[in-house]
């Protein structure tokens, strides 16, 4: 029995072998690990195609691929990008390999179902791409597939609408596991305000999933029903309204930017208070904050459309409430500024990324405001400005997060540590990689270069040519922090329980930890963040 | 003993008062609209609707008698989704 128990969770098969030991896995280590690498695999694909959007904007006229070509690119990069790699991306990597284990649970509250949704993302995922191979060609209308055009076109518009809304199955069934999870399966004495940071952000986001995916679905729904049916919802010449499509599109998909960010700042939140080894300065703040970014995120959708054609008093009450929404995202970074402050801080791969999710992420947020704000967003709207901001957001802020957090918990999830000099150097390369990338487009919005364009005139010559070698460093800086993970989740030194003096649960189990996580439940009598000196983890 | 686990024996009459409550509330919702509402229209269908939606939860889904948590968190998200109909309806009704 004694030995059963210290087997980690890689070594318990359960009743099958080999891949089935992990696709039939009810395990949420495994399933996170199994949502791992397929996001990871989808997310090569969205870089290769991002790539090669930067490849042909690197001269005007045609460079490598023809117009339409380039349509249906950038449309599969956003729709493989958000619906299969940010939205899912940390709560179901990170919130099912951690979530049981950093409130004290075994698992979470329905495995069964758990693994159910990493089947129907994977079913979503085919179908969304199999409009890649099917007759009419892949889908040409840009990740929103926004009304009227998504009605006319005769590309594959049906697979990749009937995808997303599978995808979307997954995503609340996912939010509905995580929050009975920490409703019912927190450890004994771990109260909500004694629950670490990264649950509470998965708390929040599991409420946007449940309640904003539903509406998303229908309006996908509804496309189906106006293109196969010819039902008047959005088209003019059935009677139908566009901006209601762009309306219900953006009450799910602006919600869902909260998705994707909620973890990230959670991650966030884990890693600088280790690595400044000192508790997190306003601990309740913070919470309070994610909660309001959670709601107040509902209500600025309309900030999408303000050239849409939207009544003055829906226009103004969107802005205001846009600037709404700063606040709490600006208390966070105060507060993880605020924690870094006289600290001693352990300058490890982990705390780069965080340090750089910080710099990139106010860039993205300030950037925010000048589109939130009426007069500058018609000057902006549908720029390059627009893309460089939401790259900043999403790119910068999940995806770096996403980065901070795999090498902060690695040494957890495989046991293994990494080579530490060629993880700060795939770090900063990937950095300047991403500042060379999209700053100059930024530049490009300011002067007037539209988003979506195959082509352009010769003053943005310059800008696309740093953007476009940008691209390059970032794949490079890539290909060493994949490399270096990969090599050494095989060949990395042992890891102890606790590498980086971390106090949250997570950091006293084994690593990698065992089946059931914990030999017994721990009862919790302290903060998450204590760092009193001499205080057993 | 847990508030949410305790037995509530409600009587029949209750569920024949709510259930007769809900079809008055269904002819009235036919009802009103034979009357020209203009802007309010919609308001009233789903003001007519939230309220059946109310006297389902409360008395056949027992919210009632559920734990504080629960109400709380079901009167949250009612909250939500109609402040996000009321900001749709600033565009439809100021166009």
């Amino acid at each position: 029995m004694s030995e059963h128990k210290h087997k980690s969770f890689r070594e318990e098969n359960g009743s099958y072998k080999g891949v089935f030991a992990w696709i039939f896995s009810t395990d949420h280590k495994r399933i996170g690990l199994l949502y791992l690498y397929a996001i990871v695999s989808f997310f090569l694909i969205g870089v290769l195609l991002g790539a090669l959007m930067k490849l042909e904007l690197m001269a005007p006229g045609k460079t490598v691929i023809d117009p339409a070509t380039y349509n249906a690119i950038f449309t599969l990069h956003g729709v493989i990008m958000i619906f299969l790699v940010v939205v899912p991306g940390l709560p179901a990597v990170f919130g099912n390999f951690l979530l049981p284990i950093m409130i004290g649970a075994k698992d979470v509250a329905f495995p069964k179902l758990n693994l159910l949704s990493w089947w129907i993302y994977v079913f979503g995922a085919i179908i969304a791409l199999s409009s890649l191979f099917m007759g009419g060609g892949p889908p040409d209308t840009g990740w929103t597939f926004y009304a009227p055009y998504a009605f006319k076109t005769n590309t594959n518009m049906l697979p990749a609408v009937l995808g997303a809304f599978i995808l979307g199955f997954s995503s609340i069934l996912t939010g509905i596991n995580f929050i009975v999870t920490i409703h019912r399966l927190r450890a004994p004495g771990m109260t909500w305000f004694k629950m670490p940071l990264f649950p509470w952000t998965l708390y929040g986001t599991g409420w946007i999933q449940i309640l904003a995916t539903p509406i998303v679905g229908i309006t996908l729904l509804m496309i189906v029903g106006e293109r196969v049916l010819n039902i008047g919802f959005f088209d003019p010449a059935l009677g139908g309204d566009p901006i209601l499509y762009q309306h219900l599109f953006w009450i799910y998909s602006h919600p869902a930017v909260y998705i994707m960010i909620l973890p990230a700042m959670g991650a966030i939140s884990e890693i600088i208070p280790t690595f400044a080894n000192k508790s997190i300065f306003g601990y309740k703040a913070i919470v309070i904050s994610t909660l309001a970014i959670a709601f107040v995120g509902y209500f600025v959708w309309g900030h999408h459309m303000f050239t849409s054609g939207m009544s003055g008093t829906a226009l103004y009450t969107f802005s205001l409430l846009t600037f709404l929404v700063a606040i709490p995202s600006a208390i966070k970074v105060f507060n993880w500024v605020g924690t870094l402050h006289k600290a001693s801080i352990q300058l490890e791969t982990p705390f780069f990324w965080a340090a750089s999710f910080l710099f990139v992420f106010m860039i993205g947020g300030l950037s925010g405001l000048a589109l939130g704000a009426l007069a500058t967003n018609v000057h902006l709207h549908d720029t390059a400005f627009v893309v460089a901001h939401f790259h900043f957001i999403v790119f910068g802020g999940v995806g770096f997060a996403f980065m901070g957090a795999i090498h902060y918990w690695f040494p957890k999830i495989w046991g293994r540590m990494y080579n530490s000099k060629l993880a700060t150097s795939g770090w900063i390369i990937f950095f300047i990689g991403f500042c060379t990338l999209y700053l100059p487009m930024f530049f490009l919005g300011v002067t007037g270069m539209p988003r979506r364009y195959y082509d352009y005139v010769e003053k943005f010559h310059g800008p696309n040519i740093v953007s476009t070698i940008g691209s390059w460093v970032l794949i490079l800086g890539l290909i060493i922090i994949i490399y270096n993970l990969i090599r050494s989740a095989y060949k990395g030194e042992k890891a102890d329980k606790n590498p980086w003096g971390g106090r949250t649960l997570e950091w006293t189990v084994d690593s990698p930890p065992t089946l059931e996580n914990f030999d017994e439940i721990p009862v919790v009598n302290r903060s998450p963040y204590d760092y009193r000196k001499n205080l057993e983890s | 003993m847990n508030k949410h686990t305790e037995n509530h024996v409600v009587p029949y009459s209750l569920y024949i008062y709510v259930l007769a409550g809900l079809l008055l509330l269904t002819m009235l919702s036919v009802g009103v609209t034979h009357i020209e509402l203009a802007n309010l229209t919609v308001f009233t269908a789903i003001l007519l609707a939230s309220i059946k939606s109310c006297l389902v939860l409360v008395f056949f889904m027992h919210l009632k008698f559920d734990n504080r948590i629960l109400q709380i968190l079901v009167t949250a998200v009612f909250i939500l989704v109609a402040l996000v109909l009321f900001i749709t309806f600033l565009d439809y009704n100021y166009r």
